[in-house]
């Protein structure tokens, strides 16, 4: 498959693996910010190859691990709304609200769907005039552009059984988030490529030089992530804190204007609560005014719901790469994929449920 | 020995106070249902035995025996429906006990409404699969539930079969240094699902390797290959076999990432919607588990047979992580291969 398989090639990483090996001089500590790059780290083993000086901190950018439990327990409320059909991207599904999670509401007979694109909740609104459709709107710039397009053909269509339930986050926040924490260890970052190809590299130049860690925006298999791994130590090793492109294939420096262009018409900036960190200012997307008709939480008396998060779960810090999945107390004993205190035991990209599905047992 | 009757219902009911479709789904929640609730309440040496299918004495022969229920949606799809996915299941069963398959059974639960034509079809269907496999279908049954109570049709097969003298085909036969056979590429029949019922589009259709089993193993054994354990992989995919072997017989299974064939196609869907082939469902693969010095000639003769062509030695049964499955990535790290809780989610980007 081209542009997977010459990413995988076992020979092309070892040759990386060895270059990193030959310019690391010293201890540093590196955080890939995006949960696809902390799936393929530890499905692949990618940090077995690199020396010992060098610590991988995985970051908060899996969307399903952010989302605040408040969002969530709205879900669940909206969706067990008789006549309801709930949509959502699947990996929703299975993240724990206060006592069950979308998976059980449609056990319960709620109408829960998994979609791939929030285009595909629209049309079935179109379908459906007589019953209203929700949208769970979740996730990074990757996703916001979809729906915004949703949002943007509901209006234009005059859709009115169609609504969304929006948290969107933005990283560089996060990441200035991450770099202010008093504990911090990051000295340099793998940023996002996905986000990067919607939203360019402008926005981090400013972290960059602000904070003075070098930023490489990276791909998301073996090979891209030791790429940028290199790029990154080397930078670190001559004392240069600038912004990188490792993921040119995807990512141009302007990002994709016409994506941006209609983030810009629907969303504009809000403070945004983040699942086990708390809130963040200008670190989300909400619906703008001209939008506003299509906020679900409005529309089914759920906006002033308040939930507090539970204190046994420290997904936040392992989402600030402030502690490794397994050193929390509760990894693998009170917390599995089967019973997650948080989302990132269950998400695929969660962090904990990385280590859990490949690394649980190694001792 | 005083036995005591529980009448408390042995899956916790704060933590899953109904079923939930990843109970059925052959990861965590299924093993927790079949050794919470199954396995306590009919416990048996034959069960207790958790192989494919049970086998046991009839007087003067040793005999398999097994069932299996067939939902699924849509009944029809390429490469195969519900009634060739009824008859091969449970041929596969039986051949993975190393039996030749004898006589079936067949249970019918029809949803009031149901078109004529497609039990027609799907009996047809059935027909041609048992044929293929050298099965007659003996005796069977018919219900029909209200509308709305099921999904247009269910069915339920029982199959026997003789099994062939000679050493015990089970996990306890399973050594260390046994060679790890697949008789073909993985995850054919779970996409193929998925693409149809989700409406999703690829260039080339993807059809189920919906197929029976059985004259592949019996070339296998009349070659006279020592087959330590087989298991036929379907929900839960090869991922799931291995761990279900690595946990019984308390050894390592540890596969080569590269060796394991998945087409152009298959890998393609898994990409797109975030899966892991290894997790995706089969319906005519299976894993072999064959001593060194046999391994080759066990690989020459699946790949002369027209089901096992795309064949290959995946892996080897070791000591050293004894319970675990692993897999050697493709850049040469090793990480541990887990059972799913439940269905793999498509994921968000």
């Amino acid at each position: 498959m081209k542009h997977i398989d010459e990413y995988r090639d076992g020979n092309a990483a070892r040759a990386y693996a060895e270059a990193i090996g030959r310019i690391t001089t010293r201890p540093w500590t590196i955080m890939e910010v995006c949960g696809g790059q902390t799936h393929s780290i530890v499905k692949f083993g990618i940090d077995e190859l690199l020396p010992r000086s060098v610590t991988l901190v995985h970051g908060p950018g899996c969307p399903v691990c952010v989302t605040p439990l408040e969002l969530i327990e709205k879900a669940i409320s909206i969706a067990s709304i008789p006549g309801v059909l709930f949509c959502s991207f699947g990996d929703m599904l299975r993240v724990p609200g206060v006592s069950r999670d979308l998976l059980s509401v449609k056990a319960a007979g709620g109408d829960v769907r998994i979609v791939y694109s929030p285009l595909d909740a629209l049309r079935l609104a179109v379908e459906q005039p007589g019953r209203e459709v929700v949208f769970f709107a979740v996730g990074f710039e990757t996703t916001a552009p979809a729906v915004a397009m949703a949002a943007h053909q509901a209006v234009r269509q005059d859709v009115r059984n169609f609504s969304l339930l929006v948290s969107h986050v933005l990283v560089p926040p996060a990441m200035e988030t991450v770099l202010s924490s008093p504990g911090n260890r990051v000295q340099g970052f793998l940023a996002a490529g996905h986000v990067c190809a919607v939203m360019g590299t402008a926005e981090y130049e400013p972290i960059a030089s602000r904070y003075h860690v070098p930023i490489v925006v990276t791909g998301f298999e073996p090979v891209d992530i030791l790429q940028g791994i290199h790029m990154c130590l080397r930078q670190l090793e001559q004392g240069r804190a600038e912004v990188e492109n490792q993921y040119a294939r995807s990512v141009r420096p302007e990002g994709n204007p016409a994506a941006q262009k209609l983030i810009r018409e629907v969303f504009q900036v809000v403070p945004r609560k983040w699942r086990g960190i708390g809130e963040i200012a200008r670190s989300g997307l909400g619906l703008r005014e001209a939008y506003a008709s299509l906020d679900a939480e409005t529309r089914f008396g759920v906006a002033g719901h308040t939930t507090e998060e539970p204190p046994e779960c420290r997904s936040g810090l392992v989402l600030q790469g402030l502690l490794k999945p397994h050193e929390c107390p509760e990894f693998g004993a009170r917390c599995t994929p089967e019973h997650p205190l948080g989302a990132t035991m269950v998400s695929s990209e969660g962090a904990c449920a990385a280590y859990y599905h490949y690394r649980r047992r190694r001792g | 020995m005083k036995t005591e009757n529980s009448f408390v219902c042995p899956i916790p009911i704060q933590q899953y106070p109904q079923v939930l479709l990843a109970h059925g789904g052959g990861g965590t929640l299924t093993h927790q249902l079949i050794e919470k609730m199954f396995l306590p309440a009919f416990g048996n040496p034959l069960l207790g035995a958790r192989h494919d299918g049970a086998v046991f004495d009839a007087p003067g022969h040793r005999m398999a025996f097994t069932t299996d229920s067939y939902v699924v949606r849509p009944l029809f799809f390429p490469g195969g429906d519900i009634g060739a996915l009824a008859v091969n299941g449970t041929v596969n069963d039986l051949a993975m006990c190393g039996a030749r398959p004898l006589y079936l059974s067949a249970g019918f639960i029809i949803e009031e409404g149901l078109p004529m034509d497609t039990l027609w079809r799907v009996v047809q269907s059935m027909k041609r699969a048992a044929d293929d496999a050298g099965v007659q279908l003996v005796t069977g049954d018919t219900k029909v539930v209200d509308r709305g109570k099921g999904d247009g049709i269910f069915i339920n097969t029982s199959g026997i079969g003789a099994v062939r003298p000679g050493p015990a085909i089970v996990p306890s036969s399973v050594r260390a240094g046994d060679r790890i056979l697949l008789s073909g590429d993985i995850g054919r029949h779970g996409i193929a699902i998925m693409a149809v019922r989700e409406g999703l589009e690829f260039e080339t259709t993807i059809t189920s390797d919906c197929a029976p089993l059985a004259g592949i193993v019996a070339a296998l054994l009349d070659a006279g290959i020592d087959i330590h354990c087989m298991r036929d992989l379907t929900r839960g995919g090869l991922a799931s076999t291995l761990v279900e072997i690595a946990e019984a017989t308390a050894l390592q299974c540890e596969i080569e990432e590269v060796s394991v064939p998945v087409r152009e196609e298959v890998r393609a869907a898994c990409e797109i919607l975030g899966f892991d082939p290894l997790y995706v469902a089969n319906e005519g693969r299976f894993a072999a588990f064959i001593p060194p010095d046999q391994a080759e000639r066990a690989l020459d003769l699946m790949r002369q047979h027209p089901l096992g062509a795309g064949a290959e030695i995946i892996g080897t049964v070791k000591t050293g992580s004894p319970g675990l499955a692993t897999l050697r990535s493709r850049i040469g790290a090793t990480r541990v291969i887990d059972m799913l809780s439940g269905e793999q989610l498509p994921r968000i980007c």
